[in-house]
């Protein structure tokens, strides 16, 4: 599903060039579970960017779904993103003026799809979510568990074969996160490719492939 | 993204962040407000003045005692300054070619009395073709005979606010009117024309010039008005008059020949001057409308940079995303800018109602050149931080500001 051949990636920072991605080679098949772990600054979370066509490699390939995205326009991405990727962040990234319902609909609104088909869509998601009495409510009046569900049924809703998660139990309670990880593992056993970028060597040994990073360089690469 | 939700998007954005929404409405309507309110009240005082000295016909010649320029010569030894004009001069002048009709002025303040009630008052001297000259019409009555000039006669026609001042509701033709020691009886009551260079006639008492000069034992005349029978003849009519007057004179040419023309003339510098500084002060104040504006969409757009990097995550285009932000810009400069033009028309026709003499409105170009500016600036300055955010990579756009 996802082959990266060669890809570097370099920021200037001040008058210094850093390397977050140095010759990255990664094959990752559909279904499987990974969690990129490793210091700050070491390049995971610029790694889970490129994944994510968030960010654009200075060199060499990156196939997703059978295609090469590097020489893409920022339009084809961004088509590709809505179709192929689901994202989690640390810090949620719900527009606060829309209430639980409405961000979840958001990436089927922007795909264009009926208001109708959007609420047959939405319902089931809200129920499995256990959101279905929070549908109304805004982000600023959810916990943060809440709101990280939120953003999964957001990541989920477009059935994206491909989710990526950004430290998404880093503002979380013990709980709250448990609720989420378990979340995220329901839908990889589901057949989503899962990555999950953590600092959490427990959650990041709960994968069933770990990958550990140091100055932009995959260092190891262990499955269970 | 479909337009209907393109729309409701954007609707949602406007109603549902109230604060900020009120905030660049209220910088867009005093934008509009500031520019279309100060040009029109600029251009009524303008209006005010330029109607003051139109309306004076433009086929009419002012005859005024003395001279302005010095004739050079010896001064007069004998002490005789410069002569009066005469009713004999006046009655001479309507021999000459063209000269359609001539109203001769003496003007003064008495006080007039009808029964227990007296007013100090403005005594117009002169004849029934005044009438015609200043284009006054009575509402009621008729107006001054047509008598020889020397002739006295005890009859008056007085302005509508005085007649109300005088009598109420009573009837007032026929009635007498004390003046000093002379007496007069009113024949006539102005229709109300309002004021015309500072004389308000609604407040004033004519009366034949003979009376006049009697009342105010006086030989000269403020001034003569001398209607023209066409506007072509005035050049040579003006010297065909400062030639006769200087016959008149023993050779001396000691009066002054005008046209209101030359007055209006003399009063475009003025005009001028106010048109420049309307024009000035809209431009100034489009200049704060527009920086002001300005601020407020690109720093609400700003701060959204993060949403942009969002809706680019979740698979919004570049396009799609500037398409949201002028949707949500042009929906508020469109409410905004009719705020603004709707509140300054309101402070306008309020103006219009507290002084009906000034006809306070705004040039139309005011009105369109602001609500233009304000939803120019405003979409321009949406769509340019918006542009920035979408043409970034979407991690940047993301990392500018942790959404919640």
């Amino acid at each position: 599903m996802i082959d990266v051949k060669g890809v570097h990636r370099t920021f200037i920072l001040g008058d210094q060039p850093v390397h977050a991605l140095n010759d990255i080679h990664l094959h990752i098949d559909k279904g499987e579970y990974i969690s990129v772990m490793g210091p700050s600054g070491s390049g995971k979370s610029t790694l889970l960017n490129m994944l994510g066509l968030l960010d654009v490699p200075d060199d060499g390939e990156y196939w997703l779904a059978g295609k090469n995205t590097v020489p893409m326009s920022e339009e084809q991405r961004a088509a590709f993103r809505r179709d192929h990727i689901g994202f989690v962040f640390q810090s949620y990234h719900l527009i606060p003026r829309l209430s639980a319902r409405e961000n979840i609909e958001l990436p089927l609104m922007l795909a264009g799809i009926a208001p109708s088909e959007r609420r047959r869509r939405i319902d089931p998601v809200l129920k499995r979510l256990g959101l279905i009495d929070r549908a109304g409510h805004k982000p600023e009046q959810l916990s943060g568990g809440q709101r990280q569900r939120v953003a999964i049924g957001r990541a989920t809703i477009m059935n994206a074969p491909l989710l990526l998660a950004d430290e998404p139990t880093g503002n979380l309670d013990s709980q709250a996160g448990e609720e989420v990880v378990n979340l995220l593992e329901e839908l990889n056993h589901n057949g989503t490719t899962l990555i999950v970028v953590t600092h959490d060597t427990d959650l990041g040994l709960r994968a069933g492939r770990r990958i550990r990073m140091v100055d932009g360089r995959i260092v190891e690469d262990n499955r269970a | 993204m479909t337009l209907r939700d393109q729309i409701s998007f954007s609707l949602i954005a406007i109603t549902r962040q109230r604060f900020r929404t009120i905030m660049q409405l209220v910088a867009m309507a005093i934008g509009v407000l500031a520019v279309v309110l100060l040009t029109g009240l600029g251009e009524g005082g303008r209006q005010y003045v330029l109607t003051e000295f139109s309306s004076l016909g433009k086929d009419t010649i002012l005859l005024l005692p003395g001279r302005k320029e010095t004739s050079g010569g010896m001064p007069p030894l004998s002490g005789e300054g410069t002569r009066d004009i005469t009713l004999d001069d006046a009655t001479s002048l309507l021999r000459l070619r063209n000269v359609e009709r001539i109203a001769p002025l003496v003007v003064g303040n008495t006080s007039i009395s009808a029964g227990n009630r007296s007013r100090e008052s403005l005594i117009i001297g002169t004849n029934a073709a005044f009438f015609a000259v200043r284009k006054l019409e009575v509402r009621q009555g008729k107006i001054l005979a047509d008598i020889p000039l020397n002739q006295t006669q005890p009859d008056c026609v007085i302005g509508a606010q005085l007649k109300h001042e005088l009598f109420g509701p009573r009837i007032a033709i026929g009635q007498w009117l004390k003046l000093s020691q002379y007496r007069c009886r009113v024949i006539g009551i102005l229709a109300d024309t309002g004021t015309g260079l500072g004389i308000n006639m609604s407040d004033a008492l004519i009366i034949p010039v003979a009376n006049a000069m009697q009342l105010f034992n006086t030989e000269g005349l403020f001034r003569v008005m001398i209607d023209v029978r066409s506007v072509q003849a005035i050049p040579a009519l003006i010297s065909n008059i400062e030639q006769q007057m200087t016959m008149l004179h023993d050779g001396q040419l000691d009066v002054t020949v005008t046209t209101p023309d030359s007055l209006l003339t003399a009063f475009d510098n003025i005009l001028l001057v106010l048109t420049l500084a309307i024009a000035g002060i809209g431009g100034i104040s489009l200049i704060v409308a527009g920086v002001l504006i300005m601020n407020m969409t690109v720093i609400s757009v700003s701060q959204r940079s993060a949403e942009i990097g969002l809706l680019k995550a979740l698979g919004a285009s570049s396009h799609e995303v500037k398409i949201l932000f002028i949707t949500e810009a042009s929906m508020l400069s469109v409410c905004g800018a009719a705020l603004g033009l709707v509140t300054a028309e309101a402070c306008l026709w309020l103006a219009r109602q507290q002084f009906p003499d000034v006809p306070f409105h705004a040039p139309w170009w005011a009105s369109v050149t602001a609500v233009g500016v304000a939803a120019g600036t405003g979409l321009l300055f949406a769509w340019l931080p918006a542009r920035r955010a979408a043409a970034q990579a979407p991690v940047l756009a993301l990392q500018k500001r942790g959404g919640k």
